[in-house]
C-alpha cells in the first residue's frame, strides 16, 4: 500500500507543479491577481506531495519492503539504518527523487522569504515573485514527469524477493550518505538564480537598471547559499574518495566529478559578477548570462551523471530512454532561455558603462574571465571523448595531466588577482594607492614562499609558486582584517565571509600545492615484524587478523606508527555483493596523513602487499573547504543595504 | 589616453588573452590526449612509441605472475585474439581478476612488453571497463573463429627478499 500511496503523492505532486509553473505566469501575462496569488499555496501542496512520496520511499527502504524493485537493487536487510536510508538516494530513480524534493525545498523557502518584506532588502514585486516561483515550477514538473515516465521507483516486483541485491559496499560510507543531498542542494539551489533570472527577462522593464541592480540583491543570498552546499557537496566527495577508495586520490578529473565542478566554478563567476551589478549595476547582462549558464551546467551534470553515459561508479542507469529525455529537458531549457536572454536582455551600449582598469570591478571581471575560461577548459576535456566516443570515431580518454597543465595557470593569475582585486576601490583608479598597500604583503610573502618548501624534502619552483598564491591571499586579506579594525570599522557580515572563503582558497591552494609536490607512494610487501619508513617515521606491520563486521568479513591489519599509534586498514568481503573493499586506515595531524590500505596476502608466511603513503598539508584541502562555505554562510545571513 | 584609444586597448588585450588561454589549453589537450587499443591494434603496429596509451581486454587466465619483490606482477592481456604481456609494479584494484577485463595505462617496450603505469579500478564486478568490453568486441568482429586464451597455469611466485 505505502509505495502505491507515494506513487500517487508523486502523480499528484506532478500536476500541482505543473499548476504551479503554467497559472501564474499566464496570471501575470493577463493581469489575473487571483491567479497571481495561486503560486504560493500551489508550491506548498507540491513540497508536501513531493515529502509524502520521498517519505513513501524511506518507508519502504526502512521496512525491507522487498517487493519494491528499486529498494530491492539498493538494500538488503542485513544493511545498517543509515545506510538504508542513504540507499534511498544510492541509485537512479530514488536519487532523482531527492532532486526533486530538494527542488520542492527551495521553492518553499523562496515562497516563504518573499512573503515577507525585509526593511533591509529592496521589496520583492508580488508579479515577479510569482514568475520566479513559476519558473521554480515548470522545472518541478519537469523532473517530476521524467520520473514518473522513465524511472518511477515504486515499481513491484513480482514475485517479491526474499532479500535485496545490497548497497554497493564502496557507498557504505558515512560520508557518501550526505555527499548526493550536499552536491544535489547546490545543483538544484542555483536554479533559484536562474528562475530569478528568467523571471527578470519576462518582465516588461527587463532593460531597467534599478531592475537589474534590484535582482542582483534577490538572487545573490540564493546563489551563495547553493554555492555553500556545493562547495560542501564537492569537498565531502573528494573526503569520501579519499578515505574509502583506497588509493589515497581525492580528486581524479573523473567525468563526474567534472559535472559539479563545472556549476562551481560557473556560480563562483556569477557570485561575484553579482557583487558588481547589484553594488555598481555593472554587467548587468553578463549577470544574468552567469545565471542561465550556471544552471544550465547543473542540468549538464545531471544529464552526465544520470543518463548513463558514463560508466563509472556514480553512473548505475544504463537506460538510453532516461538519457534522451534528459537531452531534451536540457535543449528545451538551455534554448528557451537564450532565445528570452538574445530577446530581452539590456542591450550591450546600455552595458557597456566605462570600466577603470585598476578598479575592483575590472578585476572582477578578469576573475570572471578566468574562471569561465577555467570552466570552459574543463568542459572540452569532460565531453569531448565523449563526443567521439558517440559519434564511434574512437576511444581516448583526457586524464588529469591535461586538466593540471590547463587548470594551474589559469588558476595562478586568479589567485594573485585576488590581492589587488580585494584592495581596489569600486569604480577608481588609483595606482599609487594599490602600489603602496601590496608592498609589505610582497615583502612578506616573497621571501616566505622562497623558503618555505625547504620544509619539506628538497625545494621546489612548483611548490614555491603555490605557496606564493596562498601566502599572497592570506597577507592581503589578513592585512586588510587588521586595517579596517584599527581604524575602528565594524565591516558587515558579508564582508567576514568574504574574508574567511578567500581565507579558505588560500588553506586549499597551500594544501594541494604541498600535498601534489611532496606526497610519497610506497608499493612494499612486508612480513609480519618488519618495517618501513614513511613520513619520519617506523610504521611496523604486526599482522592480519579475521575480523566480522555487521555485514561483512574482513582481514584487518595491525600496524604501529611510531611508537604507539596503532593503524587497522581492513580488507573487507562483502558476501551479499561478492565484492571485496579496501578499507584504508589513516593516521592524520594538521601537518599530514600517513595512509595506509591492504593489498594482498602473497606467500605462505604471512606477507602482504602494501599501500604506504605520506600526505603532508592534505587536511588543510577539507579545513579550507569548510571556511569556503562558512564564509559563504555568514556572507548570505547578512542584509546588504541598497547601495 | 582618448577613451576611444583606451578601448582599442582594451579589447586587443582581451583578444590577446583569449588567445593565450585557446593556446594554452590546445597545445595542453593535444599533448594529453591517451588513446585506446586493443591488443590485436597493438601487434599490428599501431599503437604510438614512446607516448601513453590505453591497453583494454581480459587478463588472461593463469597468466598472473608475481615478481620476487611482492609487488611486481606480470600478466597477459588478451582480446581473445591476440595477447600482449603487461608488466606492473603494484598494488593491483580490488576487481582485478583473472579472465575479467581490465584496462591498463603505460608505454610500450622496445621488446614488446606493455610497461603499465596504471591498472583502473573498476566499481563493480559485474561491470566491465568500456574499453575492455570494446577490444573483445572488435577482435569477434574482425575473427569469428577467435583462438582460445592459453590455459596454463603459473602459481605466484613465492614471496622474496622484502624491502623494508
Amino acid at each position: 500500500m505505502i509505495p502505491e500511496l507515494g506513487l500517487l503523492a508523486l502523480i499528484a505532486a506532478f500536476w500541482t507543479a505543473l499548476a504551479q509553473g503554467v497559472l501564474p505566469l499566464l496570471g501575470v501575462r493577463r493581469q489575473r491577481p487571483e491567479w497571481i496569488a495561486l503560486a504560493r499555496p500551489a508550491c506548498a501542496l507540491q513540497t508536501l506531495f513531493t515529502v509524502i512520496a520521498f517519505a513513501c520511499l524511506t518507508w519502504a527502504f526502512i521496512a525491507d519492503d522487498f517487493s519494491v524493485a528499486y529498494v530491492t537493487r539498493h538494500s538488503h536487510d542485513a544493511l545498517p539504518l543509515i545506510y538504508k536510508i542513504g540507499a534511498v538516494w544510492g541509485g537512479h530513480e530514488g536519487s532523482l527523487l531527492l532532486w526533486v524534493l530538494e527542488l520542492a525545498g527551495w521553492s518553499l523557502a523562496l515562497a516563504v522569504v518573499s512573503a515577507r518584506h525585509s526593511p533591509r532588502r529592496i521589496a520583492l514585486p508580488a508579479a515577479l515573485a510569482a514568475r520566479v516561483l513559476g519558473v521554480l515550477g515548470l522545472l518541478s514538473a519537469g523532473f517530476t514527469a521524467f520520473i514518473l515516465l522513465t524511472s518511477n521507483p515504486f515499481l513491484r516486483l513480482l514475485p517479491a524477493a526474499e532479500s535485496g541485491r545490497d548497497l554497493n559496499p564502496l557507498l557504505q560510507d558515512p560520508g557518501l550518505v550526505f555527499h548526493p543531498p550536499m552536491l544535489y542542494m547546490g545543483y538544484v539551489g542555483f536554479a533559484v538564480a536562474y528562475a530569478f533570472a528568467m523571471a527578470v527577462l519576462m518582465d516588461e522593464d527587463s532593460r531597467s537598471p534599478s531592475l537589474q541592480q534590484a535582482w542582483a540583491d534577490w538572487a545573490r543570498p540564493w546563489t551563495l547559499a547553493a554555492w555553500l552546499f556545493l562547495t560542501l557537496g564537492i569537498g565531502l566527495g573528494a573526503w569520501w574518495a579519499y578515505n574509502e577508495l583506497g588509493w589515497g586520490g581525492w580528486w581524479f578529473w573523473d567525468p563526474v566529478e567534472n559535472a559539479s565542478f563545472m556549476p562551481w566554478l560557473a556560480g563562483t563567476a556569477l557570485l561575484h559578477s553579482l557583487a558588481a551589478t547589484n553594488k555598481r549595476g555593472q554587467f548587468p547582462r553578463w549577470s544574468l548570462f552567469l545565471a542561465i549558464v550556471c544552471f544550465s551546467l547543473s542540468l549538464l551534470g545531471t544529464f552526465l551523471v544520470r543518463s548513463g553515459i558514463l560508466s563509472s561508479v556514480h553512473a548505475f542507469a544504463t537506460d538510453p530512454k532516461r538519457g534522451i529525455f534528459i537531452l531534451g529537458f536540457l535543449a528545451t531549457v538551455i534554448g528557451s532561455s537564450t532565445l528570452l536572454f538574445l530577446a530581452r536582455a539590456p542591450r550591450n551600449e546600455e552595458d557597456a558603462k566605462p570600466v577603470a582598469l585598476l578598479s575592483r570591478e575590472a578585476m572582477l571581471l578578469l576573475n570572471n574571465l578566468l574562471l569561465l575560461a577555467a570552466c570552459a577548459s574543463v568542459l572540452l576535456g569532460t565531453l569531448y571523448p565523449l563526443a567521439l566516443d558517440v559519434l564511434g570515431i574512437g576511444k581516448i580518454s583526457v586524464g588529469p595531466p591535461y586538466f593540471n597543465a590547463v587548470f594551474v595557470p589559469l588558476i595562478l593569475p586568479i589567485c594573485l588577482l585576488m590581492g589587488p582585486g580585494f584592495l581596489a576601490r569600486w569604480g577608481h583608479n588609483e595606482a599609487a594607492r594599490l602600489l603602496r598597500q601590496l608592498t609589505l604583503p610582497l615583502g612578506l610573502c616573497l621571501p616566505a614562499a622562497l623558503l618555505l618548501p625547504l620544509a619539506w624534502s628538497s625545494w621546489h619552483l612548483g611548490a614555491s609558486l603555490g605557496l606564493f598564491a596562498a601566502l599572497w591571499i592570506a597577507a592581503t586579506h589578513l592585512q586588510q582584517i587588521i586595517l579596517r579594525l584599527s581604524q575602528g570599522q565594524r565591516p558587515g557580515r558579508p564582508w567576514w565571509g568574504m574574508q574567511l572563503a578567500h581565507l579558505g582558497l588560500a588553506l586549499c591552494v597551500a594544501g594541494i600545492t604541498v600535498v601534489k609536490t611532496y606526497e610519497t607512494e610506497d608499493d612494499i610487501k612486508l612480513v609480519p615484524g618488519q618495517f618501513v619508513q614513511v613520513g619520519g617515521l617506523p610504521l611496523h606491520f604486526l599482522g592480519v587478523s579475521a575480523v566480522d563486521g555487521p555485514n561483512y568479513q574482513a582481514q584487518r591489519g595491525d600496524f604501529l606508527l611510531g611508537e604507539q599509534r596503532r593503524i587497522q586498514p581492513e580488507k573487507r568481503q562483502y558476501p551479499s555483493s561478492a565484492m571485496p573493499m579496501t578499507e584504508a586506515a589513516i593516521d592524520s595531524t594538521p601537518l599530514r596523513d600517513i595512509y595506509v590500505s591492504l593489498g594482498e596476502a602473497v606467500g605462505d608466511d604471512g606477507a602482504w602487499t602494501l599501500r604506504v603513503y605520506y600526505k603532508p598539508l592534505i587536511g588543510w584541502l577539507w579545513a579550507g573547504a569548510l571556511c569556503m562555505a562558512l564564509g559563504a554562510l555568514l556572507a548570505a545571513s547578512g542584509g546588504r543595504r541598497k547601495p | 589616453m582618448t577613451p576611444r584609444r583606451k578601448r582599442l586597448a582594451l579589447v586587443l588585450g582581451g583578444l590577446a588573452l583569449a588567445g593565450a588561454i585557446a593556446a594554452l589549453v590546445l597545445n595542453a589537450f593535444n599533448d594529453n590526449l591517451v588513446f585506446f587499443h586493443s591488443p590485436t591494434q597493438v601487434l599490428a603496429g599501431q599503437a604510438p612509441k614512446d607516448r601513453l596509451f590505453r591497453l583494454g581486454g581480459l587478463v588472461e587466465t593463469g597468466s598472473v605472475q608475481r615478481q620476487a619483490d611482492g609487488v611486481t606482477v606480470r600478466f597477459v592481456v588478451t582480446d581473445t585474439a591476440r595477447s600482449l604481456p603487461v608488466v606492473y609494479k603494484g598494488i593491483l584494484p580490488d576487481l582485478f581478476r583473472e579472465g575479467k577485463g581490465v584496462v591498463a595505462q603505460g608505454k610500450l617496450d622496445a621488446d614488446g612488453v606493455f610497461r603499465a603505469q596504471e591498472v583502473l579500478a573498476k566499481h563493480d564486478e559485474n561491470y566491465m571497463p568500456p574499453e575492455a568490453a570494446k577490444a573483445v568486441a572488435d577482435a569477434h568482429a574482425a575473427a569469428p573463429t577467435t583462438t582460445q586464451p592459453s590455459e596454463t597455469t603459473a602459481k605466484p611466485a613465492k614471496a622474496g627478499a622484502p624491502r623494508s
